[in-house]
């Protein structure tokens, strides 16, 4: 079998390794290069030097969005993961009908992020004007709670069934030997389950941190961005420098403001897989 | 001999996985851009980028008859409602790009410039009635207007006379103002609203943040005798505050909730008879006319009265923000096809009918796009918004130039919007301090950013 695997491992790698090569690094490459050119169609760009990520920096609407996007990856990861892993404590108990409601919270994610948007989107307007609160659309912290509320219901569920798998794997052996010592429910969680879980924090981390900063459409659908780019975040951002602007000058900035903010999302995320594997144990 | 044939293999697959990723193939065959082979048009082909979703269904089938008639593959596809711009910047990078696409205006060109045609030559060019409809860049003729628009206050005679009024009672701002206070003042008895909900969501902000906001630039423009300005005073900013008050405050909903109101919404207010007044042009004719809508005399158009100048001899806001435009980097013999291709749009009968015409105009018998078009050839529009243009021209009225064309930049409309959004929130002399901020500093921001 390995000498299989030795001999024709082209014929698994390649194919993928192609489409990854002309779908990812070219383009990436590519948009690299794009950064430093000003251009309003890809194909004809004239290079003009790191003028792009000067004007990109000194942007108000871009560094505002950066410090709202890092506020909303703190509150919603922290939100994210300790309910994900609430519900994934409560569904692992001996309870009748766990299947059924581990299905229910996973269906948010079956829905896509535009939907959810204008869904949620009508939802809290309608509370906001019951509480006769400003709209959504007008208050950029209403906004910001919204992106929140949003993003818990959508990624809860998703995140608890990577913990509950997690759960599972925890040998009973242990959780046995823990009682036998006379160790309460609570340290039980402590010191025996949750370092167990460590992998499974270290996945979850990475996805809701990486996915807080990425987000795009919920952004979009939900606030739009308003009042006057109060609600941005960075890829909507982005976004909107790039296509919302009208000049040549503007698709440069843009391509600049991406190159930027895939450098911090990077640098972020290996930090974070660096700490928690750090606290990763062997059985 | 087995490695290599497991890396063939390998190819073979990677090929299939990347064949959804390719380019659909030249219609016309020919992919060889600038070919061996230049010069006559019977080997081109047209790609037009359409701008107006309501009309791609006429497009589709205009296409089809030309490609039956000359041989010439036409290529239409429709950008959806506000991804314009995105659009054409992405098609415009392919290899098979639009040969004929649309801009909006002098602040559009400013972003294609570089890839317009000069048109100055073209059949199209001399069948224009006036040079005016030309869009020029320097000496060079890069984009040329097809179709004239008006828009102004649209009502619902019906409605209006129920309250006791009719069109002729509303000659000024200062009329509109009466009649739709006292609408509003009588609302629970009457059972309907002045005008329908001044929705701030993107589908209808338009309406105020741009088409609006004309009012206020053109007279500052009329003043001053100039068509364009880096830095725009506001010297009418009260009255554009005036009938915005107007607007928001005689409507079908609270002006609270107006960021989350839709064009759809204030559509079905008109429709369904809750509301006199719909602020839109003369391209929403077939929508609220029609089987299960309004009935043809019972809706008209009237300028948006502003409270400034003569009022008793204004008009609608008529002009343009559609211009054809030809793109140069096409290879000769598709840009030959495309100046074909829009020539015999401008002067052929069945194209005509069908750019002009309105019910059953179509060869098909579906609607025509009823386009009031600026060329020698064309018959008059049977759109009745269009006609009544005309016939106040015609009447001494003088028609509102459309200088929203010359606003700064998208990103200055949207400021001015989420702006006006806040204010109808919470009207408040600070809220509105914060719509002159954007009108005025932002227009002279966002111009120095476009022209620095």
């Amino acid at each position: 079998m390995d000498k299989a695997i030795r001999k024709y491992w082209p014929i698994f790698v390649l194919p993928t390794l192609v489409a990854f090569i002309i779908g990812f690094i070219i383009p990436f490459i590519q948009g690299a290069y794009l950064a430093f050119c000003q251009f309003t169609t890809v194909k004809d760009a004239t290079f003009i030097g790191i003028s792009n990520f000067t004007r990109a920096i000194s942007d108000t609407t871009f560094t505002h969005a950066f410090w709202y996007n890092c506020a909303f990856v703190v509150v919603s990861t922290v939100a994210i993961n300790v309910g994900g892993l609430a519900v994934a404590l409560i569904l692992t108990r001996a309870i009748r009908g766990t299947n059924v409601f581990r299905t229910v919270f996973f269906m948010p994610n079956l829905i896509g992020g535009i939907v959810l948007g204008y869904i949620w989107q009508i939802l809290l307007n309608c509370v906001l004007s019951l509480l006769e609160r400003p709209l959504l659309q007008l208050d950029a912290t209403a906004g910001f709670w919204g992106l929140v509320i949003l993003m818990c219901w959508q990624q809860i569920g998703y995140m608890m069934i990577i913990y509950v798998a997690g759960l599972q794997s925890v040998p009973d052996t242990l959780i046995e030997a823990a009682e036998i010592d006379g160790a309460s429910r609570w340290q039980t969680f402590w010191k025996v389950k949750l370092p167990m879980l460590m992998p499974s924090i270290t996945i979850c981390l990475f996805l809701t941190i990486t996915n807080s900063f990425k987000l795009f459409d919920q952004n979009m659908a939900l606030t739009g961005g308003q009042p006057a780019h109060q609600s941005e975040l960075l890829a909507y951002n982005i976004y909107y420098t790039f296509y919302g602007r009208s000049g040549p000058q503007w698709r440069g900035i843009g391509q600049a403001k991406a190159v930027i903010f895939c450098v911090i999302v990077v640098a972020i995320a290996l930090i974070q897989l660096r700490m928690t594997r750090k606290r990763e144990v062997q059985q | 001999m087995k490695k290599f044939l497991a890396l063939g293999l390998a190819a073979a697959l990677s090929l299939s996985l990347l064949a959804g990723c390719g380019t659909p193939s030249d219609p016309s065959g020919s992919s060889d851009p600038g070919g061996s082979d230049p010069g006559t048009a019977a080997n081109g082909s047209v790609y037009y980028l359409n701008f107006k979703p309501e009309q791609d269904a006429q497009w589709q089938e205009l296409a089809q008859i030309y490609t039956e008639e000359t041989g010439v593959p036409v290529k239409v596809v429709t950008a959806a409602s506000g991804t314009y711009e995105t659009m054409l910047t992405s098609e415009m990078a392919k290899d098979d790009a639009p040969t004929m696409f649309q801009v909006n205006g002098p602040v559009g060109l400013n972003s294609w410039k570089d890839y317009c045609y000069d048109l100055s030559g073209s059949d199209l060019y001399g069948e224009l009635t006036s040079t005016d409809y030309a869009l020029m860049n320097g000496g060079e003729v890069a984009g040329i207007a097809y179709v004239i628009e008006s828009y102004g206050i649209i009502v619902n005679q019906t409605l209006l006379e129920q309250a006791g009024y009719t069109v002729e009672d509303i000659q000024s701002f200062d009329d509109l103002k009466t009649v739709a206070e006292d609408i509003t003042a009588r609302r629970d008895e009457l059972g309907f609203s002045a005008f329908t909900s001044a929705g701030m969501d993107s589908s209808s902000d338009w309406r105020f943040k741009t088409h609006l906001a004309n009012l206020p630039i053109y007279f500052e423009y009329q003043d001053k005798g100039i068509n364009a300005t880096d830095a725009i005073e506001g010297t009418y900013l009260d009255n554009y505050r005036n009938i915005w008050d107007l607007y928001i405050n005689n409507a079908t909903c609270d002006p609270a909730e107006l960021t989350a109101k839709t064009a759809n919404d204030a559509l079905n207010d008109f429709v369904s008879g809750q509301a006199v007044f719909y602020q839109n042009g003369s391209w929403e004719y077939t929508n609220v006319v029609g089987e299960g809508k309004l009935s043809e005399d019972e809706v008209t158009m009237i300028p948006i009265y502003f409270g400034v100048g003569d009022e008793a001899n204004q008009g609608l806001c008529t002009g343009s923000e559609n211009y054809w435009c030809v793109n140069k980097n096409a290879p000769e013999e598709n840009i030959q096809a495309t100046l074909d291709f829009m020539y015999w749009c401008v002067t052929d009968e069945t194209a005509l009918q069908a750019i002009t015409g309105g019910t059953g105009a179509m060869p098909s018998g579906e609607d025509g796009m009823a386009f009031a078009i600026p060329f020698k050839a064309a018959p008059e529009s049977s759109n009745p918004f269009v006609a009544l243009d005309a016939q106040m021209t015609a009447d001494g009225k003088t028609p509102i130039s459309w200088n929203f064309t010359t606003m700064p930049s998208e990103e200055w409309k949207n400021m001015v919007g989420s702006a006006l959004a806040v204010y109808a929130a919470d009207q408040t002399d600070t809220n509105w301090d914060a719509v002159v901020s954007a009108f005025v500093d932002g227009w002279a921001s966002e111009y120095a950013l476009a022209n620095g």
